[in-house]
């Protein structure tokens, strides 16, 4: 047993801005994942066939390969064509997309769910088929999706440790600055994970916040 | 898109995927059976087993694989906890996936009927053999496609041990890349591996989970 967790204090500061850009990383991953998943989710379902087919096929790609693999290709593959992103832009572009992606597919099946009433009762009203769909059934379908579409987010939080690897850096990065210093794995890995497990608690909190208000306001 | 290239190099891509698939095999095996030992201690009659059932459940769960995966690799050997990187990969990801199994199982069981339960206890069968006759024969069946859905995330998740080097399909993936500055034919190659594996895995939980229903 070769444990000395008394090296933590000197560099809590260097893991907790660590931390502070997983925050980061993840909320504007989400974001992009929520609005992406919503045009995706329109596209999916109303595009016509020239658009709709090339897209299932390239949500069907994110879908089928994993996430890690997905960041070396945007990372990398950006570079190839000539755009030079910063890691950090690379790492929340590749989280938003691949999450956006799942929670397309939460949202399509709910906009499907959404009774057809309210559609024919919108253009009855004399609203274009656009017009009904922005204002009456995709916020009702995104009401009813907010509570899976938090479980992604919550995954999404876990699942940003990887822009770790493409060098953006975050907790799990500024672990392993703290690691190559001190050559004390076990101690900041374990404090990155206890910080990882803080802020997912704090996540479902907010998590169950936002579910108790869609619940009253129904 | 370099076809030459690709060419040249798939057999790299082939013996990798050999590995992935090992490594999702073992680790499918391995998160059953922590799944099946999470499932029965948060159903335990007895508090303390609910309570580690509960914790190993949030614990796992609440941080990234990841994390648990160096912590094991590059954190064990000061506990005295010496693996090769394969080893750790399967141990990591399958107690990992284990925590999601053990909600999943739990799901299944107690989604049954509680009166199959009164039934067979008034008939006067143990709780255990309650469990072995009664429940669980029906339970498997649910587990079976909620079952899939994790392995086919563990799948994608052995993408992971790349961050360990095992040579694996993603960890060969990122090398080429490195090599060849071709990001986007090395994803070709390697995703399309990855979506056969996917594929037949989904094809066969569908035939078991068909084989499984009763009527």
């Amino acid at each position: 047993m070769n444990l000395d967790f008394t090296v933590i204090p000197a560099y809590l500061d260097v893991v907790l801005l660590g931390a502070v850009w997983t925050i980061a990383i993840t909320v504007a991953a989400a974001l992009l994942s929520f609005v992406g998943g919503i045009i995706f989710a329109v596209v999916a379902l109303y595009a016509p066939l020239v658009v709709r087919l090339p897209f299932r096929l390239f949500a069907w790609l994110f879908m089928g390969t994993p996430l890690l693999l997905q960041l070396f290709l945007i990372y990398f593959g950006l570079v190839q064509i000539g755009i030079d992103l910063p890691a950090f832009v690379a790492g929340v572009v590749g989280l938003g997309l691949h999450f956006a992606v799942y929670n397309s597919e939460l949202i399509q099946t709910s906009i499907l769910a959404v009774d057809r009433g309210q559609m024919e009762a919108a253009r009855t009203l004399g609203l274009s088929r656009g017009q009904a769909l922005r204002k009456v059934v995709i916020p009702q379908a995104v009401r009813d999706v907010i509570p899976p579409i938090g479980n992604n987010m919550i995954a999404l939080l876990k699942d940003s440790a990887l822009v770790s690897v493409i060098g953006v850096s975050e907790l799990t990065l500024s672990a392993q600055l703290a690691i190559g210093r001190t050559y004390r794995p076990f101690e900041f890995y374990v404090l990155a994970a206890v910080v990882y497990y803080v802020i997912n608690l704090g996540m479902e909190a907010v998590q169950r916040r936002i579910e108790r208000r869609i619940a009253a306001a129904r | 898109m370099d076809f030459d290239l690709m060419l040249r190099v798939y057999p790299f891509f082939i013996e990798a995927a050999w590995i992935t698939i090992q490594l999702s095999v073992l680790t499918t095996l391995l998160g059953l059976a922590c799944g099946t030992l999470g499932a029965m201690a948060r159903l335990s009659r007895l508090r303390i087993f609910r309570m580690i059932g509960a914790v190993y459940v949030s614990v796992f769960r609440g941080t990234p694989a990841l994390i648990q995966l160096f912590i094991l690799y590059f954190g064990g050997p000061q506990i005295g906890l010496q693996l090769d990187a394969f080893t750790a990969g399967v141990i990591g990801l399958g107690v990992n996936i284990g925590a999601y199994m053990t909600e999943t199982m739990r799901g299944a069981i107690i989604a049954i009927d509680k009166g199959q339960t009164e039934a067979a206890r008034t008939v006067g069968l143990s709780r255990f053999q309650t469990m072995r006759y009664v429940i669980l024969p029906q339970a498997a069946r649910l587990m079976i496609r909620p079952l899939g859905v994790n392995i086919n995330a563990l799948i994608k998740g052995t993408a992971l041990v790349a961050a360990i080097s095992v040579v694996e399909l993603t960890y060969t993936a990122q090398r080429f890349i490195g090599s060849t500055y071709k990001p986007f034919e090395m994803f070709m190659i390697s995703g399309a591996l990855y979506m056969i594996i996917i594929y037949a895995t989904g094809r066969g939980i569908t035939w078991l989970d068909r084989k499984a229903r009763i009527v």
